[in-house]
């Protein structure tokens, strides 16, 4: 293996014949360098796509922030190399290598993996392959790095087990701090592997796959996870963190242009809407919000030491942050004539949202997004998302009258039991929000529609349902393009193979780790990107393991079916979701949960977490405690 | 309103950033040390900012140039504590200077530039200094470039060997940076028969029109 300074002579050689080899260099503004043997514990941040997608990634800079405030920890980045870096590393044998001091990272103690969504699997691999370090789990010994995955996909962890030593089911601010520290008193005691691993089980919210043995019946679906070791708990509960941490405030200053070049802050975690489609709605619970004091003051700090031009407000719901119209007026005050442009995503569909966004100057000229999902108010009801078609269109006029040309509308097809009419009214829908432009502006004005198809996630009240086939997701697209035309009217679809991949991958069960293994075998990586993914090589790998896509994304589920997630418990009760999917199904809305507790499950779990953080904090309503220990049932 | 000009060097990971990349690059860090940039009316407010000369991606340079435009009249002692600490790892501030507001823009007032450039690959040196007599002795180099010929040789002004020669064989170069007829490093090694990716290129002076004796 080349050490650092051979790899950083033969990249002179390299780095002029790739694309952006800023990419490789590090050196960003606020990149922490610490002296190797100065510290006990090295860990590498991957992101597993390329520097242009993985640098403004928030989780991976809260934990660069968070783990190098250790004296004894040292945290450096790596990436995936773009196509054309890869095939010179390869040629030249240089391994993966970290960007701050292009150490190779099979020489780190651990190497953290974020996986956000499912498509970045087969980069996974490819990552550990560049690092040299055996692909499986089972491969590994005392002297590789402790590889562990965290980040949304990690709910259903599963297809990724063979490869993952530990993942890290829920928020990771803390327990990322545990297993640091159990890996340290592992180290000093010199045992094995295994013993690492047993002890990293012990912690909460870590899954150690190892310990666990699906079971499956002659139908193929799942009977039962058996644990291997008593010591292993039962069901893994997602790790929350009472109150949000202090934000990240020196994020790394790119030298070059990466997808979002601006500082992120998290306003609050958590969504209280209830929407049943949403995979982050129901596994970000409870919502938390962060106070606009350490709001404004993190965003003070992260421009003085970043320079950054542009500021994102994030949540899953910008209108719901309590104080919103405070916070934006706050921000406006405070930040008011530098060339700021500041974002708030994710605004409900009320002229109110209007008024946020013009307080918010400057950021105009990208139009205008809104989210209805689904255009009938039947649709609505199913997924528990209820606008008003009229709401929408009284929006629309605000929104041109006061300046913006265009709207992007987002939309969702494939919801359960949505027919051709209800994709119909999506095309009736935007007409009619352009009709409104046209009285308001005239000629200018705009529609964007965006449609999307929906996937069943799992730990969602859809998690039953069978997802669209590819033919009738054609047969709706179909349509949308034919009454989705004319001056003015933008429509963008998903292509239905990226859909049912990503559905695939996201349902899926153990078997499926060597699917990933075969597809990554056949060229399979970047998934994620239209121009990359290779369709042909995970049907064959598909086929190869005596697997059908039909299994895990056509088929509705029995109602008592045994999930390949269910010992991963995101403190919403399954019972909870199936009240959610039948309420669906008859017709029954559910309000925003911040006014009424449903039960989903929060509250028992977390009992002493509230009992000791009492107050307004988490915006669950107060419920007594002979309440709280029913729900528990 | 004040323009300064910075001369500065570039090097490190900084070297893989390209002149569009630099803008941002010099934006943030004037933005960092609480600089007040000025930026240009319209609809797209852009800092102004003026690099002189891009400097291809892979050089080190001792010899860069900028001028910004600040909206206020600050002393310059002051500009230079604040940008020095601002700088990314790679940037280092040389000289700071006031310039009339009206002075004509630096791209345009660029003339030649030197290069030092370090070949890695094994060379034999009284080969490669008849190359470089039989290009200079040349009345014209034509090359293709992006699919146009173009003469090189009207774009170097002096080409060398650095005596006495150490480890590595150096070359001296002088090529012309006006806009529009720029002398690439890489094509005069291309013509010397010389691998650019085995080779590393500094820049070490940068000409202006009014102070170029060599073209005056």
């Amino acid at each position: 293996m080349l050490n650092s300074q051979e790899i950083a002579l033969r990249l002179e050689r390299i780095l002029p014949q790739v694309q952006k080899p800023g990419r490789y260099v590090g050196g960003e503004y606020n990149q922490i360098v610490k002296k190797w043997e100065a510290v006990a514990t090295r860990v590498a941040l991957a992101f597993p796509d390329i520097y242009d997608i993985g640098l403004p990634n928030l989780g991976l800079a809260i934990f660069y922030e968070q783990l190098n405030a250790r004296q004894d920890v040292l945290a450096e980045r790596v990436y995936c190399p773009w196509i054309d870096m890869e095939s010179h590393m390869r040629a030249e044998r240089i391994p993966l290598f970290s960007l701050e001091s292009q150490r190779p990272i099979i020489d780190f103690d651990i190497l953290a993996i974020t996986l956000p969504y499912e498509t970045l699997f087969t980069n996974t691999l490819n990552l550990l392959d560049l690092a040299g370090i055996p692909l499986k789990s089972s491969q590994r010994g005392a002297n590789h790095p402790l590889v562990i995955a965290g980040g949304h996909a990690c709910y259903n962890p599963e297809p990724m087990a063979d490869f993952i030593d530990a993942f890290v089911i829920g928020e990771g601010e803390e327990v990322i701090e545990e297993i640091v520290d159990t890996y340290q008193a592992w180290k000093r005691t010199g045992q094995d592997r295994q013993s690492l691993l047993l002890a990293l089980a012990t912690i909460p919210g870590v899954y150690i796959p190892a310990f666990y043995k699906p079971h499956f019946q002659p139908d193929g679906t799942m009977e039962r996870i058996e644990r291997l070791d008593s010591n292993v708990p039962a069901s893994i509960t997602k790790r929350i963190l009472a109150k949000l941490p202090p934000a990240p405030s020196h994020f790394l200053v790119p030298n070059i242009e990466v997808v979002h070049n601006r500082i992120s802050v998290e306003i609050m975690r958590g969504c209280t809407r209830g929407c049943r489609f949403c995979h982050a709605g129901m596994i970000n619970r409870p919502v938390r919000e962060r106070s606009i004091d350490e709001i404004v003051e993190t965003l003070q700090t992260a421009l003085d030491s970043t320079g950054f031009e542009e500021i994102a407000l994030l949540s899953l719901s910008s209108s719901d942050y309590t104080r919103i119209t405070d916070l934006v007026d706050a921000v406006t005050t405070r930040f008011a004539g530098k060339n700021l442009v500041v974002s708030l995503p994710s605004l409900r569909i009320e002229s109110f949202s209007v008024d946020l966004m013009e307080k918010l100057k400057g950021s105009r000229q990208g139009g205008f997004t809104l989210a209805p999902e689904a255009a009938t108010e039947r649709m609505r009801t199913i997924i528990n998302k209820p606008i008003s078609t009229e709401q929408l269109l009284e929006t629309a006029r605000a929104i041109y009258s006061r300046g913006w040309p265009m709207i992007k509308l987002y939309f969702m097809i494939g919801h359960p039991d949505e027919t051709l009419e209800d994709v119909l009214a999506i095309t009736d829908l935007c007409k009619a929000v352009l009709a409104e432009g046209r009285r308001t502006i005239g000629g200018r004005a705009q529609v964007h529609a965006g449609v999307s198809t929906f996937i069943p996630k799992p730990h969602t009240p859809f998690q039953w349902v069978s997802a669209d086939s590819i033919d009738q997701i054609e047969a709706k697209q179909a349509l949308l393009r034919r009454e989705l035309r004319g001056p003015n009217l933008k429509l963008n679809w998903t292509d239905p193979r990226d859909t049912m991949l990503e559905a695939f991958l996201s349902r899926g069960d153990r078997r499926l780790g060597s699917v990933i293994l075969g597809a990554w075998q056949r060229g399979a990586k970047f998934d994620a990107w239209q121009d990359q993914v290779r369709h042909d090589a995970w049907q064959e790998a598909i086929a190869d393991a005596g697997l059908t896509m039909d299994f895990y994304v056509h088929r509705e589920r029995f109602i008592d079916e045994v999930f390949p997630w269910d010992h991963i418990n995101p403190a919403v009760k399954k019972s909870y979701l199936l009240e959610e999917y039948r309420n669906s199904q008859t017709g029954i809305l559910r309000g925003d949960c911040r006014q009424q507790c449903y039960a989903c499950g929060i509250l028992p779990t977390f009992t002493e977490l509230r009992r000791l953080n009492r107050g307004d904090y988490w915006k669950c309503p107060e419920v007594p405690a002979r309440k709280i220990a029913a729900q528990a049932k | 309103m004040i323009r300064i000009r910075f001369s500065h060097s570039k090097s490190g990971a900084l070297r893989y950033t390209g002149n569009l990349d630099m803008q941002k690059v010099w934006e943030r860090a004037f933005r960092r040390a609480r600089l007040p940039l000025a930026y240009s009316q319209g609809f797209h407010p852009q800092p102004r900012i003026n690099q002189a000369c891009p400097l291809p991606l892979g050089f080190t340079s001792t010899a860069e140039m900028l001028d910004v435009w600040l909206t206020d009249d600050l002393p310059l002692d002051q500009v230079l504590a604040a940008i020095e600490t601002a700088v990314p790892d790679g940037l280092k501030i040389q000289t700071v200077e006031t310039i009339d507001l009206h002075a004509p823009a630096l791209q345009t007032q660029v003339d030649t530039a030197d290069y030092i450039v370090t070949l890695h690959q094994p060379v034999d040196a009284a080969d490669l200094h008849n190359r470089i007599s039989k290009i200079l002795e040349a009345a014209s180099v034509m090359r293709e470039r992006r699919g146009k010929m173009y003469d090189l040789r009207s774009l170097i002004v002096a080409m060398r060997i650095i005596e006495p020669i150490s480890e590595h064989i150096q070359l001296f170069l002088t090529l012309t940076v006006r806009e529009g007829a720029t002398g690439r490093p890489e094509e005069v090694l291309l013509a010397l028969g010389l691998d650019p990716f085995a080779a590393t290129v500094e820049r070490t002076q940068l000409r202006l029109r009014a102070q170029n004796p060599e073209t005056l």
